[in-house]
């Protein structure tokens, strides 16, 4: 459905990255983990046709997406950006409500079914109470959810997250993850496709999803987290040496290891494109 | 509630005045009966004056709530992309050439929309990520331009015959208006005010920044040019009909948010009245407190300066 082929990312003359390829399909769960500065906020802004290919293309449904018009575009995929800091202090179901502007007329004002989709969207992730809060007040976390139900009230086959739980707590971390799983293989309304980025390896392993290991702008490698994420992948991509064990339960889990690291891994070129 | 006020208030513009009326005579005259003399005066001189200042007002509180929220961002008023400095430079321009009133309008019109068609071709032309910044900065440098050639006319000009002209002109001003200086007017305002009315769920969802609002279904660009030239086109209009009148824009739309919230639907509407209550009760002010006249600019400054700075603190309400 989502498709980059051969695809080089980057700012005009400043390549951040090339050669990467990817689909993803409703049902699907793509995660893309790499260390700061690989080019994941940059490849999501060039999946979402906002910013130009720098070479190869990038197609939803089989055409160019830079064909497009953005309501067509927002028909069919969603963005959650990280959470911000808010330049005006809308209530919590305004920012919501705002998710529907692509199934309006151009002219048209949100109506009460758009209202309905909104609040059944924040009720849907259990932040019904939040509606009339203003959004500003509302902590990292809860802005987060706010934002994804937004992307539910867009209604897309298709949804992009940037890095959906980075302002999350331990246990809305774990919840956020149980959410984005039920969200693929919604029974009320099919399947839903999601990206998303992480900094936590664990996450994939826990979302069973495909991975893209990202370094240096192009992919290391891919394939489903039990796979590609090994011990020599992950040392290799980070910079440190990681293991990866498996519990009791079962579930696997990826621990660096916190003596002998030679260099930092935190470039000044990471903190800039970061 | 704002409707009925602002015409109750319109009423009472209209009896005051060096030739004061009763509510009686006012009332009479205005349903086209009673005394000839308070006719004219009435619909010669009061009526032109209390609709140019309802025009003006309503008009720079409407710029000045689409500017504040297209470039998200508090501080900004109708004339952040130069255009009350492009037509202060077009009405210098003609002053200094003795053109009749309605070419000086005329040519304020043409040198505000002149100035922001400038900005944006050169805002246009710079490669940078950040447009909104591109736009106010080359907005301030052609605001600075255009005051430097303000200035050389004002020194170039007659100093007994032009000068005063010039400086009362640039101060903002209602004096002498008559019906045939708010016709050509009337009709941009309601103009630019179609887009701004049309637009205002997508002026919402622009006020979360570009980045957002295009994953959101919106062609910011285009979207941004609309409604930015609808506001302009407003605040050239009713700039070339009053003069410079500072101030309105930027602290009436504040008001608004505090009392409507933030939906632009809403704000638009409210803008509109509270600025054109609010610029008529300080036009009515500017002729009677004083013996002579006082330019609009001034008193709009010493109310809204002060104002301003109490917001600051308290006005958090209305912005985030």
């Amino acid at each position: 459905m989502l498709e980059a082929r051969d695809l080089a990312i980057g700012y005009g003359r400043y390549q951040v990255g090339e050669g990467l390829n990817l689909a993803v399909r409703p049902g699907d769960i793509l995660c893309l983990l790499g260390p700061n500065g690989c080019g994941k906020t940059t490849l999501f802004r060039t999946l979402l046709g906002l910013l130009p290919a720098l070479a190869g293309g990038v197609y939803l449904g089989g055409t160019p997406i830079t064909s497009k018009r953005r309501a067509e575009i927002a028909r069919r995929i969603a963005y959650v950006p990280r959470a911000h800091a808010p330049p005006f202090p809308f209530e919590a179901l305004e920012v919501v409500l705002m998710g529907r502007t692509a199934r309006l007329g151009a002219f048209a004002q949100s109506g009460r079914p758009d209202r309905e989709a909104a609040r059944k969207a924040m009720d849907r992730l259990g932040i019904g109470d939040l509606a009339d809060r203003g959004y500003s007040r509302l902590s990292g976390g809860q802005r987060q959810l706010v934002l994804i139900a937004r992307a539910l009230a867009q209604d897309t086959p298709l949804i992009v997250m940037n890095e959906p739980t980075a302002s999350l707590d331990f246990g809305n971390q774990a919840q956020m993850l149980a959410q984005i799983g039920t969200l693929v293989r919604d029974a009320s309304v099919g399947e839903r496709g999601v990206i998303l980025s992480t900094h936590d390896p664990d996450q994939a392993f826990a979302l069973n999803a495909r991975v893209l290991l990202m370094h240096d702008g192009g992919v290391w490698t891919d394939g489903f987290a039990s796979d590609v994420l090994t011990d020599g992948n992950l040392s290799r991509v980070y910079g440190i040496p990681v293991t990866v064990e498996t519990t009791g339960s079962g579930r696997r889990v990826c621990l660096p290891s916190l003596t002998g690291q030679s260099t930092p891994t935190i470039t000044s070129a990471a903190l800039t494109t970061a | 509630m704002l409707a009925p006020s602002l015409v109750a208030l319109a009423i009472v513009a209209v009896m005051i005045g060096p030739y004061a009326l009763t509510p009686g005579q006012t009332l009479a005259s205005l349903v086209g009966q009673g005394d000839p003399q308070v006719a004219i005066v009435v619909w010669n001189i009061r009526v032109p004056r209390v609709a140019a200042a309802l025009l003006v007002g309503g008009a720079l509180a409407a710029a000045g709530a689409s500017y504040q929220a297209l470039f998200r961002n508090p501080l900004v008023s109708p004339d952040i992309l130069g255009v009350s400095a492009g037509a202060g430079l077009g009405a210098v321009a003609g002053i200094f050439l003795s053109l009749p009133v309605a070419a000086i309008q005329f040519s304020a019109f043409v040198g505000g929309m002149a100035a922001v068609g400038f900005v944006m071709l050169v805002a246009s032309a710079v490669r940078n990520t950040d447009r909104t910044l591109t736009l106010v900065l080359i907005g301030v440098v052609i605001g600075a331009l255009a005051g430097a050639a303000t200035s050389l006319l004002k020194v170039m000009a007659d100093p007994y015959d032009q000068l005063p002209a010039i400086t009362f002109w640039l101060l903002g001003s209602l004096a002498a208006i008559t019906t045939e200086d708010i016709l050509p007017a009337l009709p941009m305002v309601l103009v630019g005010l179609v887009p701004l009315t049309l637009l205002r769920w997508r002026i919402n969802v622009l006020s979360l920044g570009d980045e957002e609002a295009r994953p959101l279904g919106i062609e910011a660009g285009r979207t941004r040019f609309l409604v930015m030239s609808a506001a302009t086109l407003i605040t050239a209009s009713v700039t070339a009909l009053a003069g410079v009148v500072g101030w309105v824009g930027l602290v009436i739309p504040h008001i608004a948010r505090m009392l409507v919230g933030l939906d632009f639907g809403r704000v638009l509407p409210a803008s509109v009245s509270i600025g054109a209550g609010y610029l008529l009760i300080v036009d009515t002010l500017a002729r009677t407190m004083a013996q002579i006249e006082v330019p609009l600019g001034i008193l709009t400054a010493v109310i809204g300066a002060p104002f301003f700075v109490w917001l600051l603190p308290h006005g958090r309400r209305g912005w985030s």
